[in-house]
């Protein structure tokens, strides 16, 4: 097992887990060049590379779409699961007792969520999946060339569709009315926001719902349109700096190789007030320093407030809009066996065999 | 009076729906079977809670036949509804029991008429409260009827202390009811009809289950670890069981579970967790009837070409669409058969009485785990959720099977590890499972097309290879599958059937010999694929009838279609209404065929 990891210091470019970030590569992507899914899933390698994570402890899930696809392009080394359209939740959901030492990775997109797949969405965000749920979001669907989905704007006019007429649907509002325990909107086009949310995301236990607006420059992108790049571009209005910083006691972070050692060093132009700081349930947390003004992504009702206000007005606001660290997630709710359930055996999994009697002495 | 007639004949009881007969009904069966006599109960019930007529049936039989019949030589009338319905149904020379505040016309003189002064006998009752007088109420018509049958107060008290779990209470408040029924009866009924209980021996060391009861048992022991599933009648009690039991079996010494179950939102859902699970290397399952498979269907079509090994319970109500939630039928084998679009085939079990539905539970996994597909285990709502008679369940004979999966250790030994690859011949590949920590250990699994390194492929010759390679696998499977059941041999007449036409069949074959002189060979199926010794049941008979519960003979279609050089040899006796099959119709729909 040990000889496929690179040898000790025999190279300055491998991480605390001893891996190069080869090892989180995935295969070359088959979507449009330019498509913001690609950017996403180069964060995906980067993100884990910079956080040690061991990719055997990552499992990969999709559904059905251009997102759905992109699992392949990272993480070659993770097992992966591209399901059914819309139904990428269910399958976690069981997959992910096999061994609750596992943390998902489902990326999903506007269609897969919003549309085909809403009803099981919202029970993932009810029962607390420890998965981290990606939705691309570009109000459109690719693969059939250019459909309206859910999240398109009312009166968005494409080439073969005409004018849009149903209002969007807010897949961050959803996850919030859904008792979602970590929620973000992202722009693809934001590098540095979004590495640092989605190593929150990660850290985070439970469901992490990251809605990223991710261009389609194919059959979504006219100027000055929602989810077109220039939108993005211009009118992305951050809540905050956010800030990953590693577990001080690293001993709790189980999905990366070796334990973490980080000083937090807080920027010199940081004063007090403008910080907020949110502390994930491996010990890690995140600094959220305060832009124009003060978010509180602790606060529930802000979150929906504020959801609100930025759907009336079309605002792009990014950032984490909502995070709950504390709630227990699914495998917490039942009481599971130390060793992983795929681990256990047939003695393990058999009544023994005086059983037998007693139970038939039950049947009457 | 004519002469006695001891063990062997049908009470009914027609009462409205939600009224709480049941208790009583099942203190009747458990009774007559703790005398020894050989006795089954069927519950003849509408899609209702409250309100509409329902039936309870119940066969007693000292030569050990247990299928539903349609003469009916004792009914018991407690429902204004159904009076006239029910009072017309018993048998010339049979016993009419009523609550007699039901005043309606009673025209027959052919039968014995006894009405019960149901609420004034439970009024006189010493001691009881008037809030609980309804409860025990229909206690009165259980003890009269055992006054006039001689059913044995003993065996209804220890029924009435299984039902409630040994709480006296309880007990004791309705055998006062059971009591001062028999004593009203013996003060003041005549008996005028010919049907009697007399104490057996033939049903020593047997237990009373139901079917869905036993196959969560028997997965139970199969070491099911993940249950995904909603609720659906006829199946909803099967999961349940698993609710109730998995917890007693299988906690480990600390109390900590050894499974999961989730109740999904739908069975969209239900379906996708057990493939999940399945996936995720656990044994897993999920029950549901035919509109929950409908539902299902995709998913299935995926863990068939992705290679998933999950358990299905189908236990068939009628269809099509929402059809009769309470009925039974057997007109999902077709359905089941190819499941999914594209070129399926499926592994079925057809589990053909109770003790079958434990067994088949437990190999259920150990065929889907071989394998590495979908394994069907298909009963109805007549071995689901009525109470059967059964052999008492087998601690499983072999070790688990949990196929060819590999972890750490053994990819230290591979060099080149492809998922889809045919490394045995059998078409059957090995597999890794999440939680390997091996670092060549991961695959992508896909709906997609694939390579046998699970790569995406749309290469013709890639494709055309993976299918023939599952098809080559559904051969393999007659291997581990279960072989049929053979009863009789030499006859040029064979029949074919499966699951729980079974009691209606040897009945049948009894009648046909006794009263027409025909013999004839039976071979119970208990899976699809079939295994050689169907093959050579066919090739050794002239005329085959493939009896079943359905509109369009399936399983006759099945066999049709595998074996057209026989397809001649083969006639359809199918029949569907809803109701349990009867030895009557077996007898009368075969010797119709034969004597033409």
């Amino acid at each position: 097992m040990s000889e496929s990891l690179p040898m000790a210091g025999a190279s300055a470019q491998v991480n605390a887990a001893g891996l190069s970030k080869n090892d989180y590569r995935g295969a070359p992507s088959t979507l449009c060049v330019g498509c913001g899914h690609n950017s996403i899933a180069n964060q995906i390698v980067a993100v884990a590379y910079e956080l040690n994570i061991v990719p055997e402890n990552i499992v990969k899930f999709s559904g059905i779409g251009c997102s759905s696809k992109s699992p392949t392009y990272f993480l070659n080394r993770s097992f992966g699961f591209n399901g059914l359209h819309g139904r990428m939740p269910s399958l976690a959901t069981g997959a992910l007792f096999a061994d609750v030492s596992l943390k998902g990775l489902g990326v999903s997109g506007d269609g897969d969520t919003a549309s085909i797949g809403m009803g099981q969405f919202k029970h993932a965000m009810r029962r607390n999946l420890n998965m981290v749920y990606i939705v691309e979001n570009n109000g459109v669907y690719g693969l059939t060339k250019g459909q309206f989905s859910a999240t398109a704007d009312v009166g968005l006019e494409l080439k073969k569709q005409g004018k849009n007429l149903y209002h969007p649907i807010d897949i961050c509002m959803e996850a919030m009315a859904s008792r979602a325990t970590f929620v973000a909107r992202l722009f693809a086009g934001n590098a540095k926001q979004l590495k640092e949310v989605l190593k929150a995301a990660i850290a985070h236990r439970g469901i992490a719902v990251i809605d990223i607006i991710s261009p389609c420059v194919t059959f979504n992108n006219q100027e000055g349109t929602y989810y077109s790049y220039t939108y993005g571009k211009e009118k992305e209005e951050p809540l905050h700096d956010v800030t990953f910083h590693f577990a001080s006691d690293a001993t709790q972070n189980t999905l990366t190789y070796v334990p973490q050692k980080e000083e937090i060093k807080l920027e010199a132009d940081m004063v007090e007030g403008e910080i907020r700081e949110v502390k994930l349930h491996d010990g890690s947390f995140i600094t959220l320093k305060a832009l124009e003004k003060h978010y509180d992504p602790t606060d529930r009702m802000n979150a929906i407030r504020t959801l609100e206000e930025a759907g009336d007005n079309g605002w792009l606001l990014t950032g984490i809009l909502y995070a709950n660290p504390e709630a227990p997630a699914l495998p917490d709710l039942y009481r599971l066996t130390d060793s992983p359930l795929n681990r256990l055996t047939e003695k393990d999994l058999r009544p023994a065999p005086d059983t037998i009697a007693k139970l038939n002495a039950m049947m009457f | 009076m004519t002469e006695q007639v001891v063990n062997d004949f049908s009470i009914t009881v027609g009462t409205p729906n939600g009224s709480g007969s049941s208790t009583a009904n099942n203190t009747i069966l458990r009774a007559i079977f703790k005398m020894g006599i050989p006795v089954s109960g069927k519950n003849l019930l509408p899609s209702n809670i409250q309100g509409l007529p329902t039936w309870y049936t119940i066969r007693v039989s000292g030569q050990g036949f247990l299928a539903r019949r349609e003469d009916q030589e004792i009914v018991i009338n407690l429902n204004a509804q159904s009076f006239a319905k029910d009072l017309a149904s018993v048998k010339s020379g049979g016993a009419f029991y009523y609550e007699d505040s039901i005043k309606q016309p009673i025209a027959r003189t052919d039968i014995a008429i006894y009405p019960m002064p149901v609420k004034k006998i439970v009024r006189e009752i010493p001691d009881l409260p008037a809030n609980l007088r309804d409860l025990v109420s229909n206690m009165v018509y259980v003890g009269i009827l055992a006054q006039m049958i001689g059913m044995d107060k003993e065996k209804i008290e220890l029924a009435l202390k299984f039902h409630f779990k040994g709480k006296e209470k309880p007990v004791a408040l309705n055998m006062a009811a059971v009591h001062a029924g028999a004593q009203w009866a013996a003060a003041n009924l005549e008996k005028k009809d010919p049907y009697f209980l007399q104490a057996m021996n033939k049903t020593d060391g047997l237990i009373m289950t139901d079917g869905n009861t036993a196959g969560a048992l028997g997965s139970i022991y199969g070491g099911v670890q993940f249950v995904g599933w909603y609720p659906i009648t006829p199946a909803t009690s099967l999961a349940e069981a698993l609710s109730e039991y998995l917890p007693k079996l299988r906690s480990d010494a600390e109390g900590k579970h050894t499974f999961a179950i989730v109740q999904a939102e739908d069975e969209l859902a239900a379906i996708g967790m057990t493939i999940g699970a399945g996936w995720g290397g656990l044994r897993s399952m999920t029950s549901t009837s035919g509109p929950g498979l409908s539902l299902m269907t995709e998913y299935l079509g995926l863990a068939y070409f992705a290679e998933v090994p999950v358990v299905v319970w189908d236990v068939v109500r009628m269809g099509p669409s929402t059809g009769l939630p309470t009925r039974t039928a057997q007109s999902d084998l077709s359905f089941i058969s190819h499941i999914g679009h594209g070129d399926t085939d499926s592994v079925i079990l057809l589990p053909g009485d109770i003790n079958e539905c434990f067994e088949f539970g437990w190999k259920a996994f150990d065929i889907a785990e071989r394998l590495q597909t979908p394994v069907y285990v298909v009963i109805d709502m007549d071995f689901g959720m009525n109470q059967w008679m059964t052999e008492p369940f087998r601690y499983p004979e072999t070790p688990m099977d949990r196929g060819k999966i590999l972890w750490e250790e053994d990819l230290e030994k591979i060099t080149d590890f492809g998922r889809y690859k045919d490394l045995d011949g059998d078409g059957i590949p090995y597999r890794t499972v999440p939680g390997n920590r091996h670092p060549r250990s991961a695959y992508f699994t896909r709906g997609t097309g694939h390579d046998d390194h699970a790569k995406y492929s749309e290469d013709p010759n890639v494709w055309h290879a993976n299918m023939e390679r599952l098809k080559q696998k559904f051969q393999t499977a007659r291997q581990y599958v279960p072989q049929p059941v053979l009863h009789g041999e030499g006859s040029p007449v064979g029949i074919i059937a499966f699951g729980s036409t079974d009691p209606a069949i040897e009945e049948g074959r009894y009648q046909m010999e006794q009263e027409a002189g025909l013999k004839t060979d039976y071979m119970r199926v208990r899976a699809l694929p079939c295994t050689p010794e169907v093959g050579e049941f066919i090739r050794n008979h002239e005329r085959i009838y493939i009896v079943e519960q359905n509109r369009d003979g399936q399983l006759h279609a099945w066999l049709t279609a595998r074996n057209p050089e026989y397809a001649t040899r083969f006639i359809s006796i199918a029949y569907s209404d809803g109701l349990p099959p009867t030895a009557k119709w077996v007898k009368t729909a075969i010797l119709e065929k034969e004597q033409n």
